[in-house]
């Protein structure tokens, strides 16, 4: 018999109070009881409509069945047969948008906790698996991976598990690519990024870090090289700014910076090298996922004032909604439908404030959210010192400035068929080198179809 | 790992330090950079390829030890390992068409124009080579300036070696003369390029300059290394960092490049034990 409470088992997590201090994971993971309370929810609906809105197509009531029956490992298996980096994804994904968002149980109540449940197993497995990968045999095909983030290391496991020698090529000195400059250690920590990089090891994978392809090496270097297929998941690149008076200004960061010199170089440590501003106030630009990450991030550095301004509703804030939850209980301050039109300083070098107006929701532009226009008179300042912009990220333009023939957007996106295969034979592409700044699954989502197409090529299924 | 291979005080504060990086050595133009990380907590610097041996497939580079980061890199011994080392990055001085160019170095920056000045002189054109420093001590790499050159001016502050002045004294008297320059290409200290590419606008003589903000990727990532050039934000790291000097705002980057002096600081006196 199903447990037919009508909520989730809550997810034990560190205090906001205490946990805005410090940089250890803030949600502590379901325990055995827990979990199985609330894989006894699931009501293995026969249709599955859960894993119709999963990237990588796990398939969820079997795992959960699993679970349920205390079968940790068994559970294991089964999202391990189409997801390659579940501690990373139960973490880190949209499940209200994806998954849970089509449980049964929804329609009633609070959905299955499946993001919970993916990352307890994940969890479980890591704590209590003896077993180490098996190297399968070699199929002695060669594919280059340009990238180690989401979309790389799918790409990279899916072929290393049916014999492809794989080598990986990371820009960076470390292997994970948002997932260690980006994503913060409370929200993901790193020894579980580099649990799943240490996996593709040992499944054979070699992982070259400080190459930078379209610098140190050119993809058609790669293809000369014997690479008998590319796959590029080199992520998204510039970052952007506003345009607005004031951004050269000193302490101006763009998110990626600044969570680039905590999460990545470890700045929040007395003993890294790498400096970054402890700003007592500080605004973050943006809505989405990186906004909160800058925004709690700052907080935690000892920031007394957080805010984040955003020029739409509530509604409309693209970061995850346990993201705003989470910012919104560790004091970050909410400036919504409030756009900045210049960074004040005071001696012409650091910032001392940011001008900002208010805006009101118009007609639905062309995504369909209803377009926000200044309201008039409604200008206002805040003092502050440290402004942070999480407002996007247009292409990187190495690979495409280097690679002849690869066809890009007017933005600077790859173009990919349903496949993944770029303009290029025997060139692929995914993640946020092609959509633009997008999410986790989905860059996983985009390594797995390539990852996929590239076997039946190579293995002359096609 | 890169193996340091060889290790040369070229003054009390500046060393060479040739090390192997084949990759990056095959590909590497005067002008790139490489993005360098001494030891494993080390921050990520830019360091400006100063010269490279494709057969032998090293690189070397020529650095003033100021904080942190370079003095690890300075206490790393001959025959031991650089953690990281990426690159080349940026993109290559443009060398094509020139015929008459004067270079012109300021203290470390001479050691980083030293390529330039080397392949625009394989390349036959005829190359003015300015070379600034606060006095005689501090000089080095004469050797091979001049073999990089037509003529070599030396400067110094005090008038301990060479002339006494500033390179923009030397640059001026050339221009004066009739020296007719194609392009002048400056690298130093950003108040002697501002100085230099303030001289030249009234010469109307198109300017390079060599920018060498604070970066962390180094590959157009962080956005960390934004100029503006022009009225327009630009990236060093993959716009640059050569620009048309006439177009950049100085002290902005001036302003910019001070950000984290109080931390050097800080760190500067943990190093000393003064704290």
């Amino acid at each position: 018999m199903a447990n037919m409470s009508s909520v989730k088992n809550p997810m034990p997590s560190q205090e906001p109070d205490i946990r805005n201090k410090n940089f250890d994971e803030v949600a502590l993971g379901y325990t055995e009881q827990q979990a199985l309370d609330e894989a006894a929810r699931c009501l293995n609906c026969k249709n599955k409509p859960c894993t119709q809105g999963c990237p990588v197509a796990i398939n969820i009531p079997e795992f959960i069945k699993e679970t349920a029956a205390g079968n940790f490992e068994k559970a294991y298996e089964i999202i391990s047969q189409t997801s390659s980096l579940p501690a990373v994804c139960g973490r880190v994904c949209p499940q209200e948008l994806q998954c849970e968002k089509y449980c049964v149980r929804g329609l009633k109540g609070e959905p299955v906790a499946i993001g919970r449940l993916e990352r307890f197993v994940a969890d479980w497995h890591n704590a209590h698996s003896t077993e180490s990968a098996v190297r399968p045999e070699s199929n002695g095909h060669k594919v280059a991976v340009v990238g180690s983030g989401p979309s790389g290391l799918t790409c990279a496991g899916d072929l290393a598990k049916k014999g492809y020698d794989v080598t990986v090529f990371e820009a960076l000195h470390l292997a994970g690519g948002v997932l260690v400059y980006g994503i913060p250690e409370f929200r993901l920590p790193k020894d579980i990024v580099q649990k799943e990089v240490d996996g593709l090891k040992a499944l054979g994978v070699d992982i070259e870090t400080n190459v930078i392809i379209g610098k140190t090496l050119t993809v058609d270097e790669l293809i000369e090289d014997g690479f008998e297929a590319v796959f590029i998941g080199s992520g998204a690149g510039l970052p952007s700014f506003m345009g607005i008076p004031g951004e050269a200004l000193n302490g101006v960061y763009s998110a990626n910076e600044f969570l680039t010199r905590i999460n990545l170089m470890k700045a929040y440590k007395d003993d890294s090298e790498t400096p970054v501003m402890h700003a007592k106030r500080v605004a973050v630009v943006g809505g989405g996922n990186v906004a909160m990450d800058a925004a709690r991030c700052a907080k935690r550095l000892g920031a007394e004032e957080v805010y984040i301004v955003y020029r739409r509703s509530a509604e409309e804030l693209p970061a995850r909604a346990e993201e705003v939850e989470h910012a919104k209980e560790e004091g970050i301050i909410f400036k919504l439908l409030t756009n900045p039109t210049a960074i004040l300083s005071e001696d012409e070098k650091s910032v001392s404030g940011i001008r900002c107006v208010e805006m009101e929701l118009g007609a639905p532009d062309a995504s369909g959210r209803r377009r926000p226009v200044v309201k008039e008179n409604s200008e206002f300042d805040i003092p502050l010192e440290c402004v942070i912009m999480a407002i996007g990220t247009s292409p990187n333009p190495l690979i495409k400035s280097t690679t002849e023939g690869l066809e890009t957007t007017p933005r600077g996106g790859i173009v990919v068929n349903e496949d993944g295969l770029t303009s290029r034979d025997g060139v692929y592409a995914g993640g946020d080198a092609v959509t633009g700044a997008a999410t986790v699954i989905l860059a996983m989502g985009a390594g797995k179809t390539a990852a996929a197409a590239i076997d039946r090529k190579l293995s002359g299924k096609e | 790992m890169n193996k340091l291979l060889k290790k040369r005080h070229l003054n009390p504060t500046v060393t060479l330090f040739t090390f192997e990086a084949p990759l990056i050595a095959k590909k590497a133009e005067p002008g790139q950079f490489v993005i360098i990380r001494p030891n494993e907590n080390s921050e990520r610097i830019p360091l400006t390829i100063a010269d490279f041996d494709r057969e032998k497939g090293t690189v070397t580079v020529i650095v003033q030890i100021v904080g942190g980061t370079t003095a690890d890199l300075n206490a790393i011994p001959e025959g031991e390992y650089i953690r990281d080392v990426a690159g080349p990055l940026g993109k290559a001085t443009e060398t094509d068409g020139l015929k008459k160019v004067a270079v012109v170095g300021g203290g470390v920056g001479c050691a980083i124009a030293y390529p330039i000045a080397k392949k625009l002189t394989k390349l036959g054109a005829s190359v003015d080579f300015i070379v600034g420093f606060r006095n005689k001590d501090l000089f080095f790499l004469e050797e091979e300036f001049t073999a990089a050159s037509d003529k070599l001016v030396i400067m110094t502050d005090d008038g301990s070696y060479g002339e006494k002045g500033l390179v923009t004294d030397a640059l001026k008297k050339l221009i004066e003369d009739g020296a007719n320059y194609d392009e002048v290409i400056a690298i130093g200290p950003l108040v002697m390029m501002k100085f230099v590419a303030k001289l030249t606008k009234e010469y109307g003589i198109k300017t390079v300059v060599s920018m060498n903000p604070i970066m962390i990727d180094g590959t157009g990532m962080c956005g960390g290394c934004r100029l503006t050039v022009g009225g327009k934000m630009k990236f060093a790291c993959v716009d640059g960092p050569d620009f048309d000097g006439h177009e950049v705002d100085f002290d902005e980057a001036i302003r910019r490049n001070s950000v984290y002096k109080e931390f050097e600081q800080e760190k500067a006196c943990r190093l000393l034990n003064l704290k």
